[in-house]
């Protein structure tokens, strides 16, 4: 079973099309990896998926780097 | 035979709404006649029926009522699992609350509003996710000649199928790099339930405006849809084709 920081990368190397050594923690999915708003759109209905969760908007807004997806899921998954 | 690009729906599903007669009932037999798979909706658990029985093994009728609470999304749920995905959708159905705006009340306003343009946003939302990870989806949106010329006692219906043009090419740029397409069709004076009551007298005036002279058909709305939900089509996006006789040329 990976863990949750490794199923979040997996996410975003799949949905952004990255390398994996570009997924550094401190990485801004717009500005270091190339994402447009519906990339990061796209990426937060894959984490929703991934980890059988629904991100309200408000939050959503606030998971801009690799880091806060990964707190995020941290926080809220069970 | 069919060409590759045109008029080949081979393994595809489509979703059609009011689809019981007119219009709609032409757009999903083109479909299964280009080898899709079509769910169609209707008000009613008769005109469901209906739908059933003319698609007959290639399809199915389903209640819908667009404004429940709920409704839409459910759907789009239900044909998701049962069917694994939806390729096509055409938002067909439509009411008119005809009246003078001097006399238009908010209701009748509110009515068209929320069924003509509102739902089509709920579907279109609902049905968009699974478009785009498929990385492949064709949205086609049933408006009217009359959101392009206006109509005198349509002020609500000509707001809301002039809003479905607008909203159609917003989304088509949003979602035109996931190989999803956004189009309408605007037909202008079919031959339907809706024109088969008008007079012979209204209708020689209707015809003095139209330069071919005659009604259009339901297929002639249906192959213009069935154009733009073809693989041949897969780079026309916000698109609106008009099917009017040469009653309004865009």
């Amino acid at each position: 079973m990976s863990t949750i920081e490794e199923r979040v990368k997996k996410i975003i190397i799949e949905q952004l099309g990255v390398k994996e050594d570009e997924v550094k923690p401190e990485a801004s999915f717009e500005n270091d990896l190339g994402a447009d708003s519906l990339d990061t759109v796209e990426l937060v209905m894959a984490l929703e998926e991934e980890f059988e969760t629904e991100i309200p908007d408000e939050e959503a807004e606030k998971i801009r780097t690799v880091q806060a997806a990964i707190d995020y899921i941290n926080k809220h998954s069970s | 035979m069919t060409s590759p690009l045109i008029g080949n729906l081979d393994g595809q599903v489509a979703l059609v709404t009011g689809a019981t007669r007119g219009i709609g009932k032409a757009i999903a037999e083109a479909f299964v006649a280009a080898g899709a798979t079509v769910i169609g909706t209707a008000t009613s658990e008769k005109g469901a029926a209906t739908i059933s029985e003319y698609l007959g093994a290639q399809g199915t009728g389903k209640v819908l009522d667009v404004t429940a609470e709920g409704a839409i999304e459910a759907l789009i749920a239900d044909v998701q699992s049962s069917y694994g995905k939806i390729d096509i959708l055409v938002n067909n159905a439509g009411i008119t609350r005809d009246n003078l705006l001097m006399r238009m009340k908010e209701d009748e306003w509110e009515q068209v509003l929320n069924t003509n343009l509102t739902a089509v946003f709920k579907i279109c939302k609902a049905a968009m996710r699974g478009m785009m990870k498929n990385r492949h989806g064709r949205i086609i949106n049933i408006g009217s000649v009359v959101g392009t010329t206006g109509n005198p006692g349509q002020a609500n219906y000509c707001a809301a199928k002039a809003g479905l043009i607008g909203f159609s090419k917003a989304l088509a740029k949003e979602i035109a790099s996931r190989g999803v397409t956004v189009n309408a069709v605007a037909p202008g004076f079919i031959d339907t339930d809706m024109t088969k009551a008008l007079t012979d007298d209204q209708r020689e005036r209707i015809f003095d405006t139209i330069p071919a002279a005659r009604l259009g058909k339901p297929e002639e709305i249906a192959a213009a849809v069935l154009f733009l939900a073809s693989p041949g089509a897969a780079y026309v996006t916000g698109e609106t084709i008009h099917v009017n006789g040469g009653m309004n040329m865009a």
